[in-house]
């Protein structure tokens, strides 16, 4: 095996391919063998560091310099001053919001410190479409510890006694799916793997499929094993085609090197599996529509009982879980019940990935222990909100996520917790919200998204969701009452109660939570019909303040509509309110701070 | 056997039975738009949904297990307040047509209304319209009025396998079609009309060939004359006219008829149907009596044996007649006339 002295890390993921990583993957290796540095210096083109919104990202190794932003112009600088002369380039390296100097090291990067890396431990470190790279850290070493010294009951005790949870939402332990999956009748049952991910801005399950494929390969045979499965699906939206390029590259990997199919290991044990690509509906991440959705047939939830653990795919018995669960498997397998049940609070073990976004400093991806407050995750690992303005809440948990406020940021980060305030665990979506967002309008838009998924099938859903969204359209415009919010409240309860799958169940929660926590502003919609963040449209004012007015006109040329009327030098301006579109132009154009939004 | 309470009543059920049969057992009656027996549970439309002591949320009835110990209210406030809602909501997206709607009379919606005092939507906004599909011979399907109970689609793929009819489109636009929308005529659909029977509202109807209400007509239960399944069905009759028929849950035919016998009644009342034998007298067909009619045939027979043997007879008999019937004119061809030469319609 050769030897480099240093690393070049490339982030080959969604995020960074789209802004042309893998033509500077290449300009680095033309560069190198310019240089005759080739022997001695190595491109690895990896998966996501996390820091998405930077990219496209280059760490490098031993220094651990963290190149943001990098331009393909960048390359032969990089190259000449830090893998020739060691000097790092201190101009393109990351500067974390509100730091005055770039952190020499990713290690100092606030963004990584309070990271525990135990899903994403491979993400952005090894090459996820080499073999021996995943080998080289650990991998398939839990497989073969399985099939060699455990048994199948061993292997779901471990996984019980770890205390893991899915991390698809739900958060059911996952060792007792595992048991009752084991314990199902049934000559054939399958394993699946949902990594269907659709809550938008979420997309930790890309990120392992696409930096770390092989440890779901490794950890859906393992499972397959402790469950006496022989096949496997994994679900896989259409529209991550890196992902699923990825996987079918490891899945042939593992294929090619008797660790999937016949026969494993020489231990008996036989496991294949297959990728099955969805087309996109975010109710087909519900357990029974995606398993309807795997038998060919329309994406709708069915009722439960029966679970799929007796009857799921084809009626088979089915153990499904989501990819980043998995992905925690094979380090429990490695490290031990115990180790895992360290990490995290008394009910929720382990870690949990988040998708920071929204208005905050660092949008991207981080893995932090259960047990973490809200206000580590956003003004520490998130670097707090840009601008300086204040945080007003944050919902967890995807479109279905409730708003928690300021008051309830010291609260530690757990499935029991979030439930508690009003929102959910949920895959992992958060998104960060300041002064400048109105909480009716940011529940009316996470609105826009489940009255459009709902499948259609139960009437509280379908025909719900759309009343609620009509409702707040009316307050948002102006047009509300009182009656209408208590309508809204008690409208949302029923949906919850009566729906059928989880889409219903928790689709109310962005409209219950923003009412709990933020009633005086949908009261100020309807009472004093005004907006206090200043976003609703409808009910934005825009006014000449007349001891400001320099009577300069600059407004009114500016004015698409023609509404302002004045004499230049003579007389103040004035906005003719019925005719005003609420664009906002002559705000930005007035030199003396004359006109105000209210 | 296991144990619950319903509204304060115990009862004892068997292990794998619903609350709804529970509740049956004991005489309390739970409504619902969406259930029915022959179809896997589906728990579409909600109404039907109980509370359950410790749940935390409601439990639909007609597809939830009964559990020991279980402690159920099928009317407390919680469950009346949501059933209310879901009507509220139904109506909000439906019209309001029972004046003209032929339904009327025989509606689950409307009857689950007057039941919760619901006169009309709280809501406005958005409603659904669509142009009626009247390519099928014997229905039509509004989809304006369906409520999505999902029934019509279950009967036609898992009772009448013939699965003609989808769901369409995702949320609020979801309704019920055909594949990539060509339409009733142009899909697979054999017109039994079995899906038109469960639909609770007027959105599946029959063709009617004159006016008639529910609540004018007599029901009389007969046995389908077409062939020999048997079907049970009610005639709806007004003015000793059929005006309609409707399956009927038989031994052999558990709610299900084919399209003859649900649509093809208009024979009993043609006027060109012969209700008298006719003789063929100077190339002319004259009305005549059984009795001349039976001479006849048995001296043409006698008549036809004798010049050219009995081989040169057949018969041929009808689907429509009853397994003894046909039973008794094969025995005749070959006990009495002395040939085998006998066939029926059915083989065709
Ligand atoms: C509307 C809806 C969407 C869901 N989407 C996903 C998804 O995209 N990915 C996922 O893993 N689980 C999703 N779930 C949760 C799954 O139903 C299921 O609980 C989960 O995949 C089980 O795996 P786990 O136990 O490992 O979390 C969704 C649930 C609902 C109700
Ligand atoms: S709750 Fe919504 S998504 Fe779930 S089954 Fe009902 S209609 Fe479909
Ligand atoms: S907000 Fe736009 S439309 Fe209204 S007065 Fe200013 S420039 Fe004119
Ligand atoms: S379907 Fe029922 S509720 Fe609707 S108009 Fe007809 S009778 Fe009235
Ligand atoms: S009439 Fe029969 S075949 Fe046609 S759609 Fe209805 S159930 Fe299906
Ligand atoms: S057409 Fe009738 S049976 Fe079919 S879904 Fe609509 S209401 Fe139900
Ligand atoms: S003709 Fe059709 S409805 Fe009548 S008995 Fe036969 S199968 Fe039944
Ligand atoms: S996609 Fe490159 S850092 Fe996430
Ligand atoms: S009758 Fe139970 S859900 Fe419709």
């Amino acid at each position: 095996m050769e030897l480099y002295r240093s690393h070049v890390l490339v982030c080959g993921s969604t995020g960074c391919v789209s802004s042309d990583s893998l033509k500077i993957i290449d300009l680095f290796n033309k560069e190198l063998e310019k240089h005759g540095l080739e022997k001695e210096i190595k491109v690895v083109q990896t998966g996501c560091f996390g820091l998405c919104e930077a990219g496209p990202i280059v760490i490098v190794y031993p220094e651990g310099s963290f190149y943001s932003q990098v331009k393909l112009d960048d390359v032969p600088r990089i190259t000449e001053e830090h893998l020739l002369k060691g000097l790092i380039v201190h101009d393109l390296t990351y500067k974390e919001p509100g730091k005055k100097e770039a952190s020499d090291s990713i290690d100092d990067m606030g963004f990584y410190k309070k990271q525990q890396r135990v899903a994403l431990r491979n993400c952005g470190v090894i090459d996820p479409e080499i073999l021996k790279e995943y080998i080289a850290y650990d991998g398939y070493a839990a497989l073969a510890k399985v099939l060699t010294k455990m048994s199948p009951e061993e292997v779901v005790e471990t996984i019980k006694a770890s205390g893991l949870r899915g991390r698809g939402g739900g958060g059911f332990p996952t060792g007792l799916k595992w048991e009752f999956t084991s314990k199902a009748e049934g000559d054939v049952k399958y394993v699946a793997c949902n990594a269907d991910e659709g809550d938008p801005g979420a997309f930790m399950d890309r990120s392992v499929l696409e930096g770390d494929p092989h440890t779901l390969v490794e950890s859906m045979t393992i499972a397959a094993y402790a469950v006496g499965a022989n096949y496997g699906f994994v679900y896989v939206r259409a529209e991550y085609p890196i992902a699923v390029k990825r996987l079918q590259i490891a899945i042939d990997q593992a294929r090619e090197n008797d660790l999937l199919g016949e026969d494993i290991l020489g231990s008996g044990f036989s496991f294949d599996m297959e990728i099955r690509e969805g087309a996109g509906a975010f109710v087909c991440g519900e357990e029974t529509a995606l398993i309807q959705s795997i038998e060919g047939r329309r994406g709708m939830p069915k009722v439960r009982p029966p679970f799929p653990a007796n009857k799921g795919i084809f009626d088979k018995p089915t153990l499904l879980n989501n990819v980043e669960t998995f992905a925690n498997i094979n380090q429990i397998i490695l490290k031990g019940a115990d180790w895992f049940a360290g990490i995290g609070t008394e009910k929720s073990k382990g870690t949990k990935v988040f998708a920071l976004g929204g208005k905050i400093n660092n949008t991207g991806l981080l893995e932090i222990p259960m047990g973490t407050t809200l206000q580590e995750t956003i003004f520490e690992v998130g670097g707090g909100i840009p601008n300086g303005k204040a945080f007003k809440a944050v919902q967890t948990g995807g479109p279905s996520g409730g708003c928690i406020p300021a008051e309830h940021l010291d609260t530690p980060i757990d499935y029991e917790n979030l439930i508690a305030l009003g929102s959910m665990m949920g895959s992992g979506g958060m998104i960060v919200m300041d002064e400048d967002n109105c909480m009716v309008d940011v529940a009316r838009f996470f609105l826009d998204f489940t009255e459009e998924e709902s499948c259609g099938k139960c009437t509280p859903c379908r025909e719900g969701i759309k009343r609620m969204h009509e409702l707040l359209d009316k307050i948002t415009e102006g047009k509300g009452k009182l009656q209408d919010v208590d309508k809204l409240e008690t409208l949302a309860k029923t949906i919850k109660k009566a729906s059928l799958c989880g889409l219903g169940q928790t689709a109310p929660n962005p409209v219950l939570s923003t009412i709990r926590y933020f009633r005086y502003e949908y009261e100020a919609h309807v009472n004093e019909k005004m907006c206090p963040a200043g976003v609703c449209q409808a009910l934005l004012q825009f006014l000449v303040i007349p001891e400001k007015c320099k009577k300069c006109g600059i407004c009114a040329a500016k004015c698409p509509v023609n509404c302002i009327s004045g004499v230049k030098g003579k007389e103040v301006y004035l906005i003719d309110q019925a005719k005003c579109i609420k664009c906002g132009a002559c705000l930005e154009a007035c030199p003396f701070d004359a006109i105000k939004k209210g | 056997m296991i144990t619950l309470k319903i509204n304060g009543f115990e009862v004892q059920v068997e292990r794998g039975a619903t609350i709804l049969q529970a509740a049956e057992k004991v005489g309390i009656k739970i409504p619902m738009f969406c259930y029915d027996e022959r179809f896997k549970p589906h728990g579409s439309c909600r109404i039907c949904v109980v509370e359950v002591e410790g749940a935390r949320s409601l439990m639909t009835a007609c597809c939830i297990p009964a559990a020991d110990g279980m402690v159920v209210q099928t009317e407390s406030e919680v469950v009346v307040e949501a059933r209310k809602e879901i009507l509220d909501l139904i109506l909000a997206n439906h019209p309001l047509d029972c004046l003209t709607c032929e339904q009327a009379g025989r509606c689950t919606l409307q009857d689950l209304c007057y039941q919760y005092d619901i006169e009309e939507t709280s809501y406005e906004g958005a409603r659904k319209s669509y142009e009626k599909d009247v390519s099928n011979e014997f229905y039509t399907a509004d989809q304006t009025k369906c409520i999505l109970c999902g029934k019509c689609v279950y009967m036609c793929s898992q009772v009448q396998n013939t699965d003609a009819l989808c769901f369409v489109d995702r949320g609020f636009e979801t309704h019920i079609g055909t594949p990539f929308e060509q339409g009733i005529a142009e899909s697979t659909c054999v017109s039994c009309g079995n899906c038109v029977s469960v639909c609770p509202v007027g959105a599946l109807m029959p063709k009617r060939r004159e006016k008639y209400r529910y609540w004018e007509v007599e029901k009389v239960q007969t046995t389908c004359a077409y062939c020999g399944v048997g079907c049970q069905m009610e005639l709806l009759v007004k003015d000793n006219r059929i005006v309609e028929v409707l399956p009927v849950k038989g031994h052999c035919n558990e709610g299900l008829l084919c399209v003859k016998g649900r649509f093809s009644f208009d024979f009993v009342n043609h006027r060109d149907r012969l209700k008298k034998p006719l003789i063929r007298k100077n190339g002319e067909l004259e009305e005549a009596t059984w009795d001349e009619a039976y001479d006849l045939i048995v001296s043409k027979i006698n008549e036809i044996k004798e010049s050219d043997g009995p081989d040169a007879i057949s018969a041929f008999s009808s689907a429509r007649g009853l397994t003894e019937d046909n039973y008794l004119m094969t025995k005749m061809m070959r006990a009495v006339v002395g040939t085998n030469n006998v066939d029926h319609c059915a083989r065709l």
